[in-house]
């Protein structure tokens, strides 16, 4: 354990930037985790050409994980599998979400993944929203579905959001639209920013180091930690974060 | 170390057959159930409270007080007492009264409750759940340690000159447990006045209940009531045994498939994997039992939920006979097993009486004084 504990701190300042991928992609291969793949890559890219990395890129195909998603909805926790795709999103750096669009919105298992997050999760994380849709008619929905919704969860989302469209994977882009490459490097270059100007050891929300991980598990295989979802730089279970009593009791003085 | 059983007090119909008891069978069943409890040798009946259908138990005391007047040796409890939605006044006063019926047998679980709408119609703001339990519960620990109150606080009319009657009985309130499935607070609030802690884990996997308990532990310890060891934990469990595993799993699973909270979600086998629920014979029960010590130490009451879910009178006095028989007098061995002398026993109000008694001749303080006593 301690040994363990050491290794990681002493990794820690070499640890990469990760960047989680959510897709709500249903079919496979799927234009959502297409469009969540190049925004990664280009995010990637841009992190390199400003020297910044190296970066660990996590995919959450939320399609693999709708039955415990649903059960969490149920059950109030989440099992073993959805527990650790939740820990990769909540402790990642920054966070690329793409969802097909259903019914003028976002999917509802992409919604479901959110919903089962604790609300405080992803503040002031960077993130960067992302659609796909059968028709550009749909492409609002960046705007009056999903960035309301990380709105709510106080991230940081990022100014441009990318919508493609069918015929974007064909297109050119015109004189009043950039072309889905030209949107996607704009959106990555704007995450790539925001990224550049934090420490590689810190989360969003980071006070200080992040507390390395007591599990060997928890160590990434490039030596990185992730932080456990709820063991986050404020973790309500450990002591140092209680509000003494006294203290809760003084607040309620009439 | 002491075992019981709560209940939720739910009226569910049997998904074998559709048949839905009636309110007045499943109240008669809660008796029932907890005559039956002491019949076999358990320590504790806890109930639970609720005022929305399809739940029973509005009136706890009412309940324990008959089932008192039926039982010896039984410790009649909840799971929990609303702390946030009852006036505390009335708390003090209902349980005494009980405490006194009862000749001591008495403990309770303060809980916040779960049900959004209970709050508007007892005159309250959901919102300020963890305010309301903990200035009613300071109010109510004063009313039974201080025999004139005069307090003001935010959320009840003020008191002066108020004296709540009967006072407890041998002057030692009731032992209070504080339960919570998530609120570090309350764990703080339970640590502070060095009362028990309940995790109702049956639903969540063990790794959140290490670190709420871990934390109470801690607190305890910080508050100056002894070693993180020797704070009063309690936890939750949830069985259902035949001699035969097969057959509990074949009997339970439509129960589990339909059950009102966890129902048409995860398999048996995920859940019974995930949480505390253990499907099988009397020994598979004790194996999954004895584990919880190693993953919260050792510890003092152990509840075991049993009828729920629509399952029917006659199955859960079976699973009662076979709690007793075989599964309750290994537990009972197996725990006294290098368990340490420091760590105190489950409470019972003679050892508490025992306790203030010999406290002032051992240093010359009160025994039961906590940091607010002493402050305040």
């Amino acid at each position: 354990m301690t040994r363990d504990r050491t290794q990681a701190v002493t990794q820690e300042a070499a640890r990469p930037l990760t960047l989680a991928v959510v897709s709500a992609g249903l079919s496979t291969p799927s234009s959502t985790r297409l469009l969540a793949d190049r925004l990664a890559e280009a995010t990637r890219q841009r992190l390199a050409d400003g020297g910044q990395g190296p970066v660990e890129v996590r995919v959450v195909e939320l399609r693999d994980l709708a039955t415990d998603i649903a059960h969490n909805l149920v059950t109030g926790f989440p099992g073993a599998e959805l527990r650790a795709a939740v820990e990769t999103v909540t402790g990642a750096d920054a966070l690329i979400a793409v969802t097909p669009v259903f019914a003028a919105s976002y999917s509802g298992l992409f919604k479901s993944f959110f919903d089962i997050l604790e609300p405080e999760a992803l503040a002031g994380k960077p993130v960067l929203a992302a659609a796909t849709g059968g028709t550009a008619r749909h492409s609002l929905v960046l705007d009056h579905a999903l960035r309301p919704l990380f709105g709510y969860l106080r991230a940081l989302t990022v100014p441009t959001a990318v919508f493609a469209a069918p015929e974007d994977w064909g297109g050119t882009g015109d004189a009043f639209t950039g072309s889905l490459p030209g949107r996607v490097d704009r959106a990555a270059g704007e995450l790539a920013a925001l990224l550049a100007g934090r420490p590689a050891t810190g989360g969003p929300s980071a006070a200080g180091p992040v507390a390395a991980g007591g599990a060997p598990g928890e160590t990434g295989e490039t030596g990185g930690t992730v932080r456990a979802a709820d063991a986050g730089p404020s973790d309500p279970y450990d002591e140092a974060s209680v509000v003494p009593f006294a203290q809760q009791l003084a607040a309620l003085r009439p | 170390m002491q075992f019981g059983i709560f209940t939720v007090g739910d009226v569910t119909p049997d998904p074998t057959t559709g048949r839905e008891p009636t309110e007045h069978e499943r109240i008669k069943a809660m008796v029932t159930i907890a005559l039956k409890a002491e019949e076999v040798g358990l320590d504790v009946f806890a109930t639970g409270e609720h005022h929305n259908p399809p739940f029973v138990p509005s009136s706890p005391t009412t309940m324990l007080g008959w089932i008192a007047a039926r039982t010896e040796r039984l410790i009649l409890s909840t799971s929990t007492t609303l702390i946030t939605t009852n006036d505390p006044v009335k708390i003090a006063e209902d349980y005494a009264m009980l405490q006194h019926l009862a000749d001591g047998r008495v403990d309770l679980m303060m809980g916040r409750g779960n049900t959004g709408p209970v709050y508007p119609w007892f005159g309250q703001d959901i919102r300020q759940g963890i305010p309301l339990a903990i200035e009613n519960y300071a109010l109510l620990h004063r009313l039974w340690r201080e025999d004139v109150v005069d307090w003001e606080g935010r959320f009840r009319t003020p008191l002066q000159g108020f004296t709540s009657t009967p006072r407890p009985l041998d002057g030692v309130p009731p032992f209070v447990w504080h339960g919570s499935i998530r609120s570090p607070e309350i764990a703080e609030q339970a640590a502070y006045y060095g009362d028990g802690f309940f995790a109702n884990n049956i639903f969540w996997p063990k790794e959140h209940f290490q670190k709420l308990i871990r934390l109470y532990r801690q607190r305890y310890a910080h508050y100056g009531h002894g070693t993180p060891e020797q704070a009063v934990v309690g936890l939750g469990g949830q069985v259902f045994m035949r001699r035969n595993s097969q057959d509990a799993v074949r009997e339970f699973r439509p129960y589990f498939d339909n059950a009102p909270v966890y129902g048409h979600g995860p398999s048996l086998e995920e859940f019974t994997r995930e949480t505390p629920l253990t499907v099988g014979s009397p020994q598979e029960v004790i194996e999954k039992t004895l584990t919880f010590r190693d993953s919260f130490g050792d510890y003092q009451r152990q509840l075991f939920l049993l009828d729920h879910a629509g399952l029917p009178l006659k199955t859960v006095l079976e699973q009662l006979d076979l709690l007793g028989e075989e599964v309750l007098p290994v537990l009972r061995e197996e725990f006294a097993k290098n368990r340490p002398a420091s760590v105190p026993e489950g409470p019972t109000h003679a050892a508490r009486v025992a306790a203030r008694d010999a406290a002032p001749a051992a240093d010359g303080t009160a025994a039961a004084a906590t940091p607010q006593e002493v402050t305040s």
